[in-house]
């Protein structure tokens, strides 16, 4: 069979550097599948070697091949079926007994094996001298030396397995298992033969081997191919495995498992030499520190704090430029219709797409500094350590410290949470933390408070503020494991068991293309979901539109110009300018000036002064305090300058100053004031605002008004869309161009206590629709999803209503 | 005597793992198997212990610890 591409598959230990050998090899030449819609997270790139295409998959990580976990059952489905043309096994050097245990296994698959014995510096520096020749001789077996991080040896790797695949496969090692064993698994395998039970794909002898192991997924998919006899076979399986307990006293899953050691131990035996002080490393002197009693928690909270305060205070500055960039994007896009147009399509891509879309792109800072953090902690090892330390306090919640590192991957994004629960191999402690998951606050919230926070607390509370929010998130999950293991998913807490790899200095190139891959899914989210619900949004915000206003609006706008014209007519009187109506004209610029006379130009021009020395001390006061000896200064200037122009033409200068500071001044407040009316009309009478009618009352009593209701549904597509749908329903029908910002006008219109209860929903209520698409498959059912969503949003709705309630109390 | 009750630093050999066939596996998948030795690298009294096992370092939860039997060399 002549492929056009070869396929290597890289199999190995979690933290063996599987991925870190995938990024030497492949470098930008690699995909990552996407979360949602896809069954199985899978890692492909593309070398050449020698013209040749070649294909490398990074399987997940896995200790054996029983298939026990679900990373387990996909690596070893994938060897099975795919038939990849050669397994790349990294091997961990430094731990060399444990990571062959899996290789074992690989060479019973009866796929052609490479070894790239991984780490051999660490080794190195631990005393441990491997003899590569004769290893590979007792394995038969290649092996390749390699250092992940340094790219050493990666070059023979890939020449070694090409070759390899490419070289006709004349089956691997045979473990010796003894005489018992062996015997057991022929008659088994003569049986299955002699039936015609195989399944495609596998091998007789490996499948009585399964058998005899008792391994579920093998046993599953055999009964339902051959139900027929089924049970009679099993009966003869059950005997064998009584007749080896009773002649080798121990069940056969455990005796295969110990001649596979055995088998290893003696191997390394003779290619391994230890130097005595090989175990006084520096991981141990790092571990003395980090899981000391004592210590340990408070080194965890500080880097926990740590991690908070870099994903702020270094991720502002970019998130300034980024909000500039769509600042000026929006401006210029703007410009090319002419000023004051009402243009749909302007309307549709400044309020909808540049400002929902941009609204979201401004926390891509945030989001890589988290995962930058996040990836710098998985690589560098001391997840596990956390995992250690917080195993007592887990456990007083009915979890084990397993369930801590899909829980802290949670403030990164519910998805991957979700999907790192794999590693808990029980159902009832796997379901119960995939249940609570969504309440550690993922970075697609973290929008939603950095745009209320700053809006409604003073700087000194914003930090504390941030703290409350994830911390309540963090007890409420508590409380809810608590709950949840107490009264549906009783039972005892499942054995903690997990490896303790050393520490590693995690490279600049693996953590950054970590924290790419996760950027790169928030782009691609905010370019496709978020780019299409903000389309949406904007649509129900903005349509329909009303044709008309209603009486009260339209006597208001009457009343506005009557009371303008008449303090004009007034001042026209005093200029003793025959035609009051032009005048209006000319200050509203909808005539030239030049009907008027000498007289009436000379207040023109005065009134131009007037406007341009108000301007200039309103843009130099802007940001000074009033108390300042600046603004004193600026005071001054003004005043010196009003009185020169005074004394130029002093009956002028008092009417114009009057025009300008009350009348006009007195217009533009009435404008301001109808176009809110008339925005906020538009906004009932478009599909969002009679949504938000409808919803009102339900979400009254938790302190939002009918604005809050379509930011709360589209939150459901994904969090971040609240914000970007809040943006939509305050710049759609903008008062002006210069009514301030998103959040000037949260801040009018809302109570901090308000604002505390917006981000508390959020925080709790049902998880964004990718989270329920990944528990849905994941728990392979519908149910959980579904039981979560509803359950998490009862909850937030029944504890913001507490809150607000209480709250207004108080305040 | 149990793992659990191992002093940190103790080399023991194991003995035996008195634990449903579930947890067994798991334990003979990283290498726990009769025989082997492990040294007990951090026992706090309360809480997972860590130990080296075949050059290797491993957690093993308090309840888990209990179950495995061993005997001091
Ligand atoms: N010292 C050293 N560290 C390595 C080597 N290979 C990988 N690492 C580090 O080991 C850690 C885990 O590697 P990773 O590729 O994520 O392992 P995976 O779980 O198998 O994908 C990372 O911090 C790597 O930087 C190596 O050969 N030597
Ligand atoms: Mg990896």
């Amino acid at each position: 069979m002549e492929r056009s591409e070869i396929v290597i598959a890289l199999a190995g230990n979690p933290n063996a550097g599987k991925t870190t050998l995938f990024n030497q090899i492949t470098g930008a030449r690699q995909h990552v599948g996407n979360y949602p819609g896809v069954t199985v997270e899978k890692k492909e790139g593309y070398t050449t070697v020698n013209g040749k295409t070649v294909k490398i998959i990074d399987l997940p990580g896995t200790y054996s091949l029983s298939a026990t976990s679900l990373e387990e059952k996909i690596a070893r489905d994938f060897i099975i079926h795919e038939k990849p043309d050669v397994v790349v096994d990294v091997v961990d050097a430094s731990n060399l007994e444990r990571n062959l245990y899996l290789a074992v296994q690989l060479f019973e698959l009866d796929v052609p094996v490479v070894i790239a014995l991984n780490m051999t510096d660490v080794a190195r520096n631990r005393g441990i001298r491997i003899d590569v020749k004769k290893l590979s001789e007792l394995l038969r077996v290649p092996i390749v030396p390699t250092v992940g991080t340094k790219g050493k040896g990666v070059d023979v790797l890939l020449k070694t397995a090409v070759e390899r695949a490419e070289k006709p496969f004349s089956g691997g090692i045979k473990i010796p298992y003894g005489n018992d064993l062996e015997a057991a698994i022929q008659r088994i395998s003569h049986l299955l033969k002699s039936r015609g039970w195989i399944l495609p794909g596998y091998d007789a002898y490996w499948l009585a081997m399964k058998f005899l192991e008792g391994d579920e997924d093998v046993l599953k998919k055999m009964k339902a191919s051959f139900s027929e006899g089924f049970d009679a076979l099993e009966k003869e399986v059950d005997a064998e495995k009584r007749h080896l307990q009773e002649l080798l006293g121990d069940d056969p899953a455990i005796l295969f498992a110990d001649r596979r050691y055995g088998f290893i131990s003696g191997a390394c035996a003779e290619a391994v030499r230890l130097s005595p002080e090989a175990r006084h490393t520096i991981s141990d002197k790092i571990d003395a520190v980090v899981t000391n009693r004592v210590l340990g928690l408070p080194i965890f909270l500080l880097l926990m704090y740590l991690v908070f305060q870099l994903t702020f205070t270094v991720g502002a500055p970019p998130m300034d430029w980024i909000d500039a960039g769509f600042g000026w994007l929006g401006e210029f896009v703007s410009g090319l219709w002419p000023p004051g147009s009402e243009s749909a399509l302007k309307s549709l891509l400044v309020d909808g797409i540049i400002a929902g879309v941009g609204g979201v792109v401004i926390f891509l800072p945030n989001i890589l500094l988290l995962f930058l953090a996040i990836a710098v902690l998985e690589d560098s090892g001391y997840m596990a350590r956390a995992a250690f330390i917080m195993d007592r306090l887990m456990h007083k919640i009915g979890l084990h410290g397993k369930s801590f590192i899909p829980l802290l991957l949670g403030f990164g994004c519910t998805i991957p949470a979700v999907m790192a629960t794999r590693t808990i191999e029980n159902e009832r402690d796997r379901l119960t933390t995939i249940l609570v998951s969504p309440l550690m606050s993922c970075g697609a919230r973290l929008p939603i408070y950095a745009l209320i926070i700053p809006a409604f607390f003073a700087p000194k509370w914003q930090g504390p503020m941030l703290w409350t929010i994830y911390t309540i998130g963090i007890v409420m999950a508590i409380l809810l494991a608590k709950l949840l293991r107490a009264k549906v998913f009783r039972g005892e807490t499942a054995p903690f068991v997990m490896e303790l790899p050393p520490y590693h200095m995690p490279t600049l190139k693996g953590v950054l293309i970590h924290m790419w891959e996760r950027g790169y899914l928030f782009l691609k989210k905010a370019g496709t979901v978020i780019l299409g619900v903000s389309v949406l949004l904007w649509a129900i915000t903005s349509y329909p539109k009303p044709e008309s206003f209603p009486e009260r609006i339209r006597t208001q706008e009457a009343a506005v110009e009557e009371a303008y014209k008449k303090s004009v007519t007034d001042i026209a009187d005093a200029l003793r300018v025959p035609n009051p109506e032009k005048l209006v004209e000319i200050l509203k610029e909808e005539a030239s000036p030049d009907a008027l006379g000498g007289k009436g130009r000379l207040f023109l021009e005065t009134v131009a002064e007037i406007r341009k020395i108000t301007s200039g001390f309103t843009a130099r006061t802007e940001v000074l305090d009033e108390d300042s000896p600046a603004y004193a200064e600026a005071v001054k200037n003004r005043n010196e300058s009003f009185e020169t122009l005074r004394k130029k033409a002093p009956g002028a200068f008092e009417l114009a100053r009057q025009y300008v500071e009350s009348a006009e001044a007195d217009y533009q407040k009435g404008l301001a004031e109808l176009d809110n009316l008339r925005a906020a009309y538009a906004f009932d009478y478009s599909i969002a605002g009679r949504i938000g009618n409808l919803l009102e009352p339900i979400m009254r009593p938790l302190g939002f008004n009918k604005k809050l209701a379509t930011p709360m549904i589209g939150a459901i597509a994904a969090k971040e869309v609240f914000v970007a749908q809040l943006g939509i329903v305050y710049a759609v029908g903008e008062a002006d161009e210069e009514s301030g910002t998103l959040r000037e006008k949260l801040q009018k219109e809302y109570s901090p206590l308000t604002a505390f209860c917006i981000m508390l929903f959020l925080l709790i209520s049902m998880p964004c629709i990718a989270t329920f698409a990944v528990v849905k498959r994941e728990t392979n059912s519908w149910k959980w999803p579904l039981v979560q969503a509803f359950g998490l949003t009862g909850l937030a709705y029944v504890l913001t209503l507490i809150v607000y309630q209480v709250g207004k109390l108080w305040i | 005597m149990s793992l659990s009750d191992v002093p940190t630093g103790e080399k023991v050999r194991l003995v035996d793992v008195m634990a449903g066939r579930g947890l067994k596996m798991r334990l003979a998948a990283m290498g726990l198997l009769p025989g082997i030795e492990i040294t007990m690298a951090q026992n706090g009294g309360a809480g997972p212990v860590v130990i080296y096992v075949r050059n290797g370092k491993m957690i093993l939860g308090r309840g888990a610890a209990r179950k495995v039997k061993v005997k001091i060399f």
